[in-house]
């Protein structure tokens, strides 16, 4: 840039140094784990895995793959993230709509802003959810993980503040057309909406894709688990019972280690290359939905 | 006649609201209505609506005489304000660093980085987490070592278990933080830069005179909103984290709550301990709301 003073460009050379090097030290964790996880379990022990792969071996995703419960949780996990994620999104619509209505013409708005604003202020508590789902006789089942979680009023809010900044005129010519409010809805509010549905639709996808808590307390038998309680049994309780029936050439090749870094790598893998897709989208959605002028 | 009008005319408004209503009503509402069972010496099998005893407020009595209830609090609240400070000041100092960079390139790559921890789950970050910072074998007391530091016990030690978790809560969320300034920034008025360069401002008089005071509201709002987190120190963090030998500076209000409800059936007890929390954490949040709207005119919906 013209005029710029040498302390000026030396603060510019710094600056991007510093935020690569920032940026580098937030996955630089994940990296290593990737390491661990390609790595032979004597390379891993001996501690020469840093950033790179050491005697290269895909055995730990290999280990992982051949038992069960990965898959059977995956597919648990799938369920709540297609039957989760679709009635969240649904739900945030249906519920935001009305909501971005002034108050002059639908006088309910805010009587109904409030119920469902009041429960970002004030919950009863871990028991009596619980308590409230096992009276329903929900225990055990996939409803369990879908319902109770059915209503995300974050992303109410920040679709229905996204909604509000569409112009008036839209929906005034679509009522001079003759269309009512479901019409409106689907055909001059959702197309003006994309970047919004984008980003509640992550939210709410990355939401089910990485619960746990819930899982954990309300399926009773581990073959219910989604994959994020399954993990959480095997890497955070480190419940590694399994392991034991390893025979000593496996064990020099696999160990706990490697195989937990290569659960955690499956784990992740597709939130990495979902997100950075959609983050044109959600950095808009979110701006819009959120901080109004 | 006109009402009954209205009224068809909004009807289709009251049906979409009516399914995520009910939704609400039965697994947000029923069960505030349930935390009647802190008064009660709860027996789960006998159900919600069995024949429990009424005892008043010993359930509060017996929590308050647990031992090492008011260092539970006093964990609570200390990581979680050292979590809302460094939440406000690190994603602050980095959206101001990332709107110097004049490389769109970059600044894009970084962005993408910084965000990715914050949609993963603590179960995986807090797997990397041990592994990471294992005494025996994990990459970082090895990179210490390097430098001649004994092992350090990360998440063993009490000295070191608060801190631990408020540094990886930073790097989980920062990033992800960094989006409501870095919108808040584009906002100023272009106008107000090149006045300031003709005046002979540099950049960081720039940054001092015109940047800070243009993002006043939103760093206002943002310190508003994060008090009603008082009592939030982060469950999915510190339950996935902590051991009972670090007890002592990790157990907070929701762990004991897991512990004494789900773990030791204990509901009435439990409930007693999370309805203290409610209340407590809903007057924090009433008056940071009311704040925000006087001080920044801010409204949620």
């Amino acid at each position: 840039m013209l005029g710029q003073s040498t302390g000026a460009r030396l603060f510019s050379a710094f600056n991007a140094v510093f935020l690569i090097a920032l940026s580098l030290l937030c996955i630089a964790p994940l990296v290593h784990i990737a390491a661990v996880s390609l790595s032979s379990s004597s390379a891993v022990t001996a501690g020469w895995v840093k950033f790179w792969p050491v005697d290269f071996t895909l055995d730990s995703y290999r280990f992982v793959m051949t038992r069960g419960e990965i898959w059977s949780s995956m597919w648990v996990t799938l369920q709540r993230v297609a039957l989760g994620g679709g009635l969240n999104l649904l739900l945030t619509i249906l519920i935001a709509y009305p909501l971005s209505k002034e108050s002059a013409t639908f006088r309910s708005r805010t009587g109904y802003a409030w119920f469902f604003f009041f429960t970002m202020l004030f919950s009863g508590g871990l028991i009596p959810w619980y308590m409230v789902i096992r009276q329903l006789e929900l225990l055990d089942s996939i409803w369990a993980l879908v319902l109770p979680a059915g209503v995300p009023v974050f992303n109410v809010v920040l679709m229905l503040n996204f909604f509000r900044q569409l112009p008036k005129e839209l929906e005034e010519a679509a009522f001079m057309d003759g269309a009512g409010h479901w019409t409106t809805l689907w055909k001059i509010y959702l197309p003006a909406a994309l970047p919004a549905l984008a980003t509640v639709s992550l939210f709410a996808v990355v939401w089910h894709w990485n619960s746990w808590f819930d899982g954990l307390i309300l399926m009773n038998r581990p073959e219910h688990y989604p994959l994020q309680s399954y993990l959480q049994t095997v890497i955070m309780q480190r419940d590694m019972t399994f392991i034991q029936h390893l025979s000593r050439a496996e064990l020099a090749i696999v160990s706990d280690r490697t195989i937990k870094s290569a659960q955690i790598l499956i784990a992740t893998l597709p939130i990495v290359f979902v997100y950075p897709f959609l983050q044109r989208f959600f950095v808009k959605g979110i701006v819009l939905g959120s901080v109004k002028g | 006649m006109i009402k009954s009008r209205a009224l068809s005319r909004n009807l289709p408004l009251h049906l979409m609201i009516l399914p995520g209503l009910l939704l609400v009503l039965i697994f947000s509402y029923v069960p505030i209505l349930g935390t009647y069972i802190a008064f009660q010496k709860f027996i789960p099998a006998k159900g919600f609506f069995g024949d429990q005893a009424w005892i008043g407020w010993d359930n509060f009595r017996y929590v308050l005489d647990l031992p090492g209830i008011f260092q539970v609090l006093w964990n609570t609240v200390f990581i979680a304000v050292m979590k809302m400070v460094a939440g406000i000041v690190v994603p602050l100092t980095v959206a101001l660093l990332l709107n110097e960079l004049r490389k769109q390139a970059i600044k894009r790559s970084v962005q993408t980085l910084i965000y990715l921890p914050h949609f993963l789950s603590w179960i995986i970050l807090g797997g990397v987490l041990v592994d990471l910072l294992s005494p025996s074998s994990g990459l970082v007391n090895q990179a210490l070592g390097a430098f001649g530091i004994k092992p350090i016990f990360f998440l063993g030690s009490n000295d070191w278990f608060p801190y631990t978790m408020v540094i990886s809560d930073v790097w989980k969320e920062f990033g992800f933080a960094t989006i409501v300034y870095l919108a808040a920034l584009t906002g100023i008025d272009p106008q107000q830069y090149e006045a300031a360069i003709i005046d002979g401002a540099s950049r960081w008089k720039q940054t001092w005179h015109v940047t800070l005071p243009g993002m006043r509201m939103i760093i206002v709002l943002m310190v508003v909103l994060s008090l009603g987190n008082v009592l939030n120190a982060g469950f999915d963090q510190i339950v996935n984290l902590y051991s009972a030998q670090v007890y002592a500076s990790g157990d907070i209000i929701d762990t004991l709550v897991y512990r004494l409800g789900l773990q030791q059936a204990q509901y009435g007890v439990a409930t007693a301990v999370g309805l203290f929390k409610s209340v407590v954490s809903f007057l924090f949040i009433s008056v940071a709301y009311y704040a925000a709207y006087k001080l920044a005119d801010y409204r949620i919906f």
